[in-house]
């Protein structure tokens, strides 16, 4: 009960702040109109062979993905992971859950995170909600996790000694050398940065802001950034999935 | 009686801390004893693997194109502070501002999960601290309004 009241409390926070804006907002023009086409749109190579992942059979019973979920079943999933994995009785991000049907339920291979398949797959099921509100689930069960998000946030690191909050909450639209800091709400992934000229993860942007301060960033998959990306989306629920979005 | 070598061990231990000296708001004594070089400085402010000070800062460095405005201008720094000033600024300015965005660059304590390539170093060596002041120490115009 008290976790809950002080997990709203600092949630409600931000939000009274400042208005929430996507980092769509503060990209160039020109950029923005890349993410708007989707025949420009670099992410969308990754959704389309996502959409032809989901079709192909693998492993030895030679199911789909398409064989147990039909077209359109995915609709608003993405808006409301992470989400609670009753079989590990632990928070599961959706890449998670795609990479644990693929290994579980079609007995094929595993996909590794960022490898191109699980980006693809992501991609693809993240575009089928794209326009809707992000939606965090209402589930107690995840309320720890989403208090361990926010302490992470908000907990200094690194040998410049800065925290999430100290940049995203503190200082969203003043420039980082070249940079405008967004409000680092997690509305487009997975997506393609400029900078990576490809498509990545929000584990792996979360990467590059931990090694930016100079910290040792966790293992891919680590709960820590499960964690993280659960008090994010609490903090921009409402906003618009834009899967995949563009960034400089 | 401590042999001459253990003594001098204690001395050579003493030295960085008598050297980093607080006293008030500045930390008076150079680090190194050596004066700095402030065109080794200001190459060190300019860089961004280095010093980082533009990431947050502008200045009077019309080469870089990218400055950052988390912070004030560096320009007529050397006007607003005393060296001594300054220099507690850059070794750790959490002590004037337990706050601050700006890194503590001759600190090792205190931090929290530190990459493996930098664990147990600090941001700038004393030699590049004192290189930094000397060119701070040059900017004596406030920045165009
Ligand atoms: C053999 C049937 C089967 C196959 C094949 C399969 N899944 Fe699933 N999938 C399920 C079932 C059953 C669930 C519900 C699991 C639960 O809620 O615990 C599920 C859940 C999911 C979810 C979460 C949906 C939600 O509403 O939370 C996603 C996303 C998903 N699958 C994606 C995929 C993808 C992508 C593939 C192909 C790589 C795939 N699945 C292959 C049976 C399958
Ligand atoms: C030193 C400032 C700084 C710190 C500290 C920092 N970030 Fe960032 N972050 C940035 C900047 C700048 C960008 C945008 C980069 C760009 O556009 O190239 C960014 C981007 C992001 C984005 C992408 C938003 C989008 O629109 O896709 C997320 C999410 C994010 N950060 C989360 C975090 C989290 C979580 C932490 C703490 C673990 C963190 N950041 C720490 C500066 C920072
Ligand atoms: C992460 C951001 C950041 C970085 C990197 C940074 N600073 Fe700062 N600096 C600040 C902020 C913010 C202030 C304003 C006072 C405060 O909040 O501590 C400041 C204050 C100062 C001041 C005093 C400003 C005045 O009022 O005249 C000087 C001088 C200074 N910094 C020099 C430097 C130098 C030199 C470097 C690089 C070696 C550097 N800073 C790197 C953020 C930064």
């Amino acid at each position: 009960m008290i976790h809950r009241a002080l997990m709203l409390a600092l949630l409600a926070l931000p939000a009274l702040a400042q208005e929430r804006r996507s980092g769509f907002e503060d990209m160039a023009p020109q950029t923005q109109a890349m993410q708007r086409d989707d025949t420009s749109n670099p992410g969308m190579l990754w959704a389309l062979e996502g959409e032809d992942l989901f079709r192909q059979p693998a492993g030895p019973a030679g199911q789909s993905c398409a064989s147990c979920h039909a077209e359109g079943s995915m609709q608003g999933v993405a808006a409301r992971y992470p989400a609670w994995d009753t079989a590990r009785q632990a928070p599961i991000d959706l890449a998670g859950r795609i990479a644990q049907c693929r290994t579980d339920r079609q007995g094929a291979p595993p996909l590794a995170r960022e490898s191109q398949g699980l980006l693809a797959l992501s991609a693809h099921v993240g575009q089928q909600s794209r326009g809707l509100p992000i939606a965090p689930p209402a589930d107690p069960r995840l309320d720890a996790a989403r208090v361990q998000g926010a302490a992470l946030y908000a907990e200094r690191r690194g040998q410049l000694d800065l925290s999430c909050a100290q940049c995203h909450d503190d200082h969203p639209g003043r420039r980082l050398a070249g940079s405008i800091i967004p409000q680092a709400h997690p509305t487009g992934y997975p997506l393609y940065r400029l900078e990576w000229q490809a498509l990545g993860s929000l584990q792996r942007r979360l990467r590059g802001c931990m090694t930016g301060v100079r910290a040792e960033p966790f293992a891919y998959g680590a709960p820590e950034y499960i964690a993280i990306e659960l008090f994010l989306m609490s903090r921009a629920a409402g906003l618009a999935v834009e899967t995949p979005a563009v960034r400089p | 009686m401590p042999s001459p070598s253990i003594l001098l061990a204690f001395l050579l231990l003493a030295l960085p801390a008598a050297a980093q000296e607080v006293v008030e708001d500045a930390i008076p004594r150079s680090l190194t004893g050596t004066p700095g070089d402030a065109t080794r400085g200001r190459a060190i402010v300019a860089d961004r693997q280095r010093g980082l000070c533009l990431l947050c800062h502008s200045g009077p460095f019309p080469e870089e194109p990218f400055q950052g405005n988390l912070a004030p201008s560096l320009a007529g720094a050397g006007s607003r502070w005393t060296e001594g000033q300054l220099r507690l600024r850059l070794v750790d300015g959490k002590r004037l501002n337990p706050d601050s965005i700006m890194p503590s660059y001759h600190r090792r304590e205190g931090l929290h999960r530190v990459g493996p390539a930098f664990q147990g170093r600090t941001i700038l060596t004393a030699a590049e601290i004192e290189d930094v002041l000397a060119f701070l120490m040059t900017l004596r115009e406030e920045a165009a309004p």
